[in-house]
Parts: C-alpha cells; sequence; structure tokens
C-alpha cells in the first residue's frame, strides 16, 4: 500500500517534471511581423501619391509703386529696348521679328553693356531700360519665357563681375554677410529694369 | 547514379529581408515629413510654366500665394479663368483686402516685404494676371514671384 503511494507520487511528480520541462522548452510567443513591411509599403505608396512638394521658386520681380497716372518718363530711344508680344504670341524684338533666344540673349547683353559705343543702344547700363509689352490675349506661359531670357541676361552679367554663373548668382544666401557683398557688388550700377508694361487692350 | 552533392547545395540563398521594413519606414517618413496638405487645389487647376532663371525664396513666413487658373468645377464657376486665394475663389476686386489681411497676419517690421507667389496656369491670358498685378501695387505689395518650375532641356 504504501508501495504504491510512493510509486504513485513518483509518477505523478516524473509526468509533472516533463510538463514543466515542456512548457519552458517550448518556443517563446512572438508578433508575427512580416506583414510589417506591407504595411509600412502601403502607408508609403499613400505618401508619395499625395505628396506635392511646395516650392516656393520662380521668377522674382519687384513692381514699380502704385500711381494713380502712368508716370511721365521720357526714356530716349537709343536706352530702350523694346520686346512686343502680342494676342497671338507672336514677339516683336526692336520692331524685327523675333527670330531665337540665342539671338535675344546675345543682343540684349550688348543692349545693356553697350557704354555709349555704339549710338543705336544705350548710353549706360543705368539708363538701359528694358521694355516688356503684351497684348491681353498673350498667353501666360509666352510671357514667362521672354521674361525668363530677359532676366537670364542680366543674371549672367551679374554673375560675370564677381565670377560666378549666373545660376550660382541667383542661388547667393542674402543673409549672408559676404554673399551679400558679392550680390551687392554685382548689381552696383547695372540696375535690372525690365519693365512690364500694361497690356493693351486692341487685338 | 548518385549524384554527390556537397552540404551546401540545398542551402537557397537568401538576401535578409529584416532591415526592409526599417528602410520603408525611413521613406516614409520622409515624404510624411515632406507632404504638405493643401486646400488650395480643391477650386483650380493650374500648371505652372517652366524657366531657367528660377530665385529659390527662403523666407517663408513672408509668402502669400494668390493662384490663377481654370475652376475644376466648370459647372459651378463656369470656364474662365478665376483667382484664388487662401482656398476661395475671389473677384479682382477682392485682392486688395485679402492682402492687408494677410499682411497684418505679419509683424509689423515686415509688413511691406510680404512676397507674393503667383501661381498661374501657362495658358491664362496676361489681361487677368496683369489686373492682378495692378492690385497688387495698390496694395503695396510689390515682391513678386511669378512662380515657375525647372525646365528640364536647358538653353545651353
Amino acid at each position: 500500500m504504501n508501495q504504491d503511494l510512493l510509486l504513485f507520487t513518483r509518477a505523478c511528480d516524473y509526468e509533472w517534471k516533463i510538463k514543466a520541462m515542456k512548457f519552458f522548452q517550448r518556443k517563446k510567443t512572438e508578433i508575427n511581423s512580416s506583414s510589417m513591411a506591407d504595411i509600412a509599403f502601403l502607408l508609403l505608396i499613400f505618401f508619395l501619391v499625395t505628396t506635392t512638394i511646395q516650392t516656393n521658386q520662380g521668377l522674382s520681380v519687384t513692381l514699380p509703386p502704385h500711381s494713380d497716372k502712368p508716370p511721365e518718363t521720357l526714356i530716349h530711344d537709343r536706352n530702350l529696348y523694346k520686346v512686343q508680344i502680342n494676342s497671338r504670341n507672336n514677339v516683336m524684338v526692336e520692331d524685327q521679328p523675333f527670330e531665337s533666344l540665342e539671338k535675344l540673349h546675345a543682343e540684349v547683353k550688348e543692349f545693356i553693356l553697350n557704354y555709349g559705343k555704339d549710338p543705336g543702344l544705350s548710353d549706360n547700363p543705368e539708363k538701359a531700360v528694358i521694355s516688356l509689352k503684351m497684348n491681353r490675349g498673350t498667353h501666360y506661359k509666352k510671357f514667362i519665357e521672354m521674361m525668363d531670357a530677359l532676366q537670364g541676361v542680366y543674371y549672367e552679367i551679374y554673375g560675370e563681375r564677381v565670377g560666378l554663373t549666373a545660376e550660382q548668382f541667383r542661388s547667393l544666401d542674402l543673409r549672408l554677410a559676404d554673399q551679400k557683398a558679392k550680390y551687392d557688388r554685382a548689381r552696383d550700377g547695372i540696375p535690372m529694369r525690365i519693365s512690364i508694361a500694361e497690356p493693351n487692350k486692341v487685338n | 547514379m548518385r549524384v554527390f552533392r556537397t552540404k551546401h547545395a540545398n542551402r537557397e540563398a537568401a538576401i535578409s529581408t529584416a532591415a526592409l521594413p526599417d528602410i520603408i519606414f525611413m521613406l516614409l517618413f520622409f515624404f510624411m515629413v515632406t507632404t504638405v496638405l493643401r486646400k488650395s487645389d480643391e477650386n483650380l487647376k493650374y500648371k505652372i510654366p517652366t524657366a531657367e532663371q528660377l530665385k529659390q525664396i527662403e523666407q517663408k513666413s513672408l509668402i502669400t500665394q494668390i493662384s490663377i487658373g481654370t475652376p475644376n468645377d466648370s459647372e459651378r464657376f463656369g470656364s474662365e479663368p478665376r483667382i484664388e486665394a487662401d482656398g476661395r475663389l475671389i473677384d479682382v476686386k477682392d485682392i486688395v483686402p485679402f492682402i492687408m489681411k494677410e499682411k497684418d497676419k505679419l509683424p509689423t517690421y515686415s509688413r511691406d516685404q510680404i512676397i507674393v507667389l503667383l501661381k498661374a496656369d501657362e495658358n491664362v491670358p496676361m489681361g487677368i494676371v496683369s489686373d492682378v498685378k495692378q492690385e497688387l501695387r495698390k496694395a503695396n505689395a510689390r515682391r513678386i514671384i511669378f512662380a515657375a518650375s525647372w525646365k528640364l532641356k536647358g538653353r545651353k
């Protein structure tokens, strides 16, 4: 009897031991993370699709102050370089049909940096004015194209004065003193005078 | 005939993908941070022109956006180009009050340095752009950025 009980308890003991061993030997439970990448992908695709990276870049222009009557400025013909665009997006440069942007670029540069040599071109860069005149029906795209070309000439001139390319000049950071000094030195005596005239209403 | 196999022949060459979620999460965070959810895309559709002489404006706090384009909902707003500011379609005469309101949000010393980012569709006529420009002059907001995107094919 006693012997039986002893055997029984031993058996129980043994069974318990096996159970305990099995319990501790079994694998640790873990969260299956293989779908994590898929979830992240989904979110990624959502943000990729909805993202519009905000750009604050464009052609920088400072408008003249407002006045009720148009200013009576007399500009000598030699100091005025006329670029006109009609409602069908045809361009006239100095009363001649527009040929190419390269030609315009070269001509405007010559016009600004004439310093009185050629009597048909400007007296000096300070007096030189480039007049960009449009029709109300002119496409904005064409205006931007011409504006871009004209500003490009000035930026190139500025860049050349301080030994930079036009692109480097444009990206000068005016908050830094040395770069601001360069910027001022480049612009000294050559103001960017691109006049955007009121478009006329006649077609 | 028995084919001799080396011990490693059965093993598959597997690229460890353990770091994949991390990479994806990094990309995810980048896009989450750069995403700007704007309300201004609702009313107008516009495609800004391309240009080369772009300037990046750093003083973001001074920038106010005005867009010009054709309305998405042409049944309600027609198909003529319209002006939009602050998520609403406005008329030309509303520009001056709008700019004044925006100026009031800026600190006193920088009110006249307000920069207007003019986002216009490349096909709008210059008439409406010019009207906006005149109003901006009246409101003494004279710094303008004609928004343009980078032209890929360079002239030189």
